[in-house]
């Protein structure tokens, strides 16, 4: 076990690729952090930079308090599980397991016990003979977790290991890996362009995007503040909505304004928006901080919509309506009455509403 | 197979399957019927009653026994046997390890290197000849099997070394980046995983070395002169073709003797061969 610290961390490719750039991260032990981003980003660069497999260009990396910039992988004291999972095809599940355990030269009670150990928390004894080729893709998931576990390293290394299973499974295993976490606690940074799985495994999470660090935080951080517009729109699902407006004074206020919204900022928000008045803004809110008004609610903070699709997704309803010039989304309760083509009114939840710097990007 | 009526099945594919069967087969089965047949019958002319060329009624051994008994035959197999064998060994092992190297150690100029070595594949043997020639001679190798050993890796490693290299970028970095955090060596990653993966591929740059140099036959004729050095190929030619008097018996029997251990070869290894060609790993 111990604490992972990454400092000032920068990757160039040659091609003058700059991957990943002055990344900085502190992963306490028993941590599960989870990179996520979209494709490209250099989630998978940073990864293997920890595991030793790419060098470093600039910046150091500290396992425990051991600089290990120069340290061959096998002297990290780390284990990966890979996208494709890399089993070795020549070599049974039992031997594929133990390679890691052997290669350091452990004595044979001691391997098979830990092998057995490992194939009995993942629910794999019976296909400790097979081969990997004989495996479906769900087992040949838990034998690369097997392979990763026997060893009981500092630091668990994941590269997407769920992007090749069906959704199904994949939601089964993302259960079954926070489960081993808990069992386990053994630090783990986990990489996924998946923000749903970002979220639900993660006791932190990091946004990147085009090698820079978007923010860190716990999922939940993630959601309700995020530091842009970025992470608003990557975290989420479905994604939050965006409308390019105005920041206008009145009424003793703030608003903001575009072709057919006007809405008034809450209190907070609006004493932090005050440096913006005149300028243009992006006003963000959540489909699901969106639902049908009714009479009780205040003009100010509910705007008139043309829906244009219905999505019945049966535990939520999804508007795609039309306000001005913007789309809007606004999942609402299941057997809302409203039909394509038809005007309804949808009220926003003050203190859910987000601003964002249109120069900046910054959350306001 | 090809769809639609039955007629479409025969014009399209077994009519050309057939044809292509027969060109491929008839040498082979012209071969055969060459050695078993009596002298009397080959050299009949073609307009003479009962002329049969395709057939024959009394097969015999003539020309068999007078491949072992008049000619070094057994000798010749037994050189190109040893001669093939040695040079296959040493071009795998300098062909498996230079693949290795231009596949997966991204060293400066690795690209080059690569094409470099394939470009030597391509110079002609009848040209590459004449320096080793005298290589050869300055190193007072001739007529023994060592010129032939020490000459037939010189299109066999690069050969060997394209093929390993192709063969080794198919298998996934992964597996060998998993085994070096796994606590192997790169030495160790490659003697435990990679070598073992690439067993197909070993085997089909194995296979085709051996064919190569079992039938090579310019730097064998060039290189070795008395009769008890010769392989079968040069062997052959040379003592059973006098002047202008082709042994066609002998010379037949011999061709067919000598192609029995490449067919053996292949009948034993035909499935690795053909996965070793695709080049396919799956994990
Ligand atoms: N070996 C390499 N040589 C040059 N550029 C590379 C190399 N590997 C990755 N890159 C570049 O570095 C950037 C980051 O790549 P990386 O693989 O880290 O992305 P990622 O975040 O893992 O994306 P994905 O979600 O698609 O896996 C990309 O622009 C990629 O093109
Ligand atoms: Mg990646």
């Amino acid at each position: 076990m111990a604490q992972v610290t990454i400092r000032q961390l920068n990757k160039v490719y040659e091609g003058a690729v700059h991957a990943v750039k002055d990344v900085n991260l502190e992963i306490p032990d028993r941590e599960f952090v989870v990179l996520v981003g979209p494709s490209g980003c250099g989630k998978t660069t940073t990864l293997r930079m920890v595991a030793g497999l790419e060098s470093i260009t600039s910046g150091d990396i500290l396992i425990g308090d051991t600089v290990v910039n120069d340290l061959a992988p096998m002297d990290r004291d780390i284990a990966m599980v890979f996208q494709n999972y890399a089993l070795y095809p020549h070599k049974s599940v039992y031997d594929n397991m133990a390679f890691g355990l052997k290669m350091r030269k452990f004595d044979k009670a001691e391997i098979d016990k830990r092998v057995q150990h490992a194939a009995d928390i993942l629910g794999i004894q019976q296909l400790l003979s097979r081969r990997p080729r004989q495996l479906s893709g769900g087992q040949r998931q838990r034998v690369a977790l097997g392979r990763a576990i026997v060893r009981n390293p500092q630091v668990f290394l994941f590269d997407e290991p769920l992007s090749n299973l069906d959704a199904k499974l994949r939601v089964h295993m993302r259960v079954e890996l926070r489960k081993l976490h808990e069992r386990l606690g053994t630090t783990a940074i986990y990489v996924t362009h998946d923000q749903v799985e970002a979220m639900t495994l993660g006791d932190r999470v990091v946004v990147m995007k085009d090698g820079l660090v978007q923010q860190v935080g716990d999922p939940m951080t993630l959601y309700n503040t995020p530091a842009n517009l970025f992470v608003a729109g990557f975290i989420g699902s479905p994604a939050m909505n965006f409308a390019n407006v105005t920041v206008v004074g009145g009424e003793g206020g703030l608003w903001v304004e575009t072709k057919g919204l006007k809405l008034r900022l809450p209190g907070a928000l609006a004493s932090r928006a005050a440096p913006l008045t005149g300028k243009s803004a992006v006003f963000g809110i959540r489909p699901e901080d969106l639902r049908v008004a009714n009479s009780a609610d205040p003009a100010e903070y509910s705007m008139d919509c043309e829906v244009e699709v219905v999505e019945r997704l049966g535990s939520e309803t999804l508007l795609d309506t039309r306000v001005g010039s913007e789309t809007i989304v606004a999942a609402v309760e299941p057997m809302v009455a409203v039909r394509a083509r038809e005007k309804v009114r949808l009220a926003v939840t003050p203190d859910r509403m987000h601003l964002f710097d249109a120069e900046t990007e910054k959350a306001v | 197979m090809v769809e639609g009526g039955l007629w479409r099945r025969w014009v399209f594919f077994y009519i050309p399957l057939t044809l292509f069967v027969f060109v491929l087969l008839f040498p082979f089965y012209w071969m055969i019927i060459t050695t078993f047949r009596p002298d009397g019958e080959l050299y009949k002319p073609w307009n003479a009653v009962a002329y049969q060329p395709f057939w024959t009624n009394n097969p015999t051994f003539e020309h068999i026994l007078y491949l072992f008994e008049e000619t070094m035959f057994s000798k010749w197999m037994f050189n190109t046997l040893l001669i093939a064998a040695v040079s296959t060994v040493i071009s795998l092992i300098c062909g498996v390890f230079a693949g290795y190297a231009l596949a997966r150690l991204n060293f400066p100029w690795a690209g080059g290197l690569g094409t470099t070595i394939f470009v030597t594949y391509l110079v002609p043997q009848t040209l590459l000849f004449i320096p080793l020639a005298d290589i050869i001679r300055n190193f007072g190798l001739g007529d023994t099997p060592w010129a032939l050993i020490l000459t037939y890796p010189t299109f066999l490693i690069p050969f060997c070394t394209w093929l390993m290299m192709g063969y080794f970028k198919s298998i996934p970095k992964e597996l060998e980046e998993c085994a070096r955090i796994d606590g192997a060596s790169r030495f160790q990653a490659m003697y435990h995983i990679i070598l073992p993966v690439a067993v197909p591929g070993i085997m089909s740059a194995g296979i085709f070395a051996f064919t190569l140099s079992w039938n090579e036959f310019i730097y064998a004729l060039v290189f070795l002169s008395s009769p008890e050095q010769k392989t079968v190929p040069v062997g052959v030619t040379s003592e059973l073709i006098r002047g202008d008097v082709f042994f066609w018996g002998p010379l037949m029997a011999g061709a067919l003797l000598g192609s029995i251990p490449v067919a053996i070869v292949y009948s034993f290894f035909v499935e690795h061969y053909v996965a070793g060609l695709t080049g396919s790993v799956k994990g």
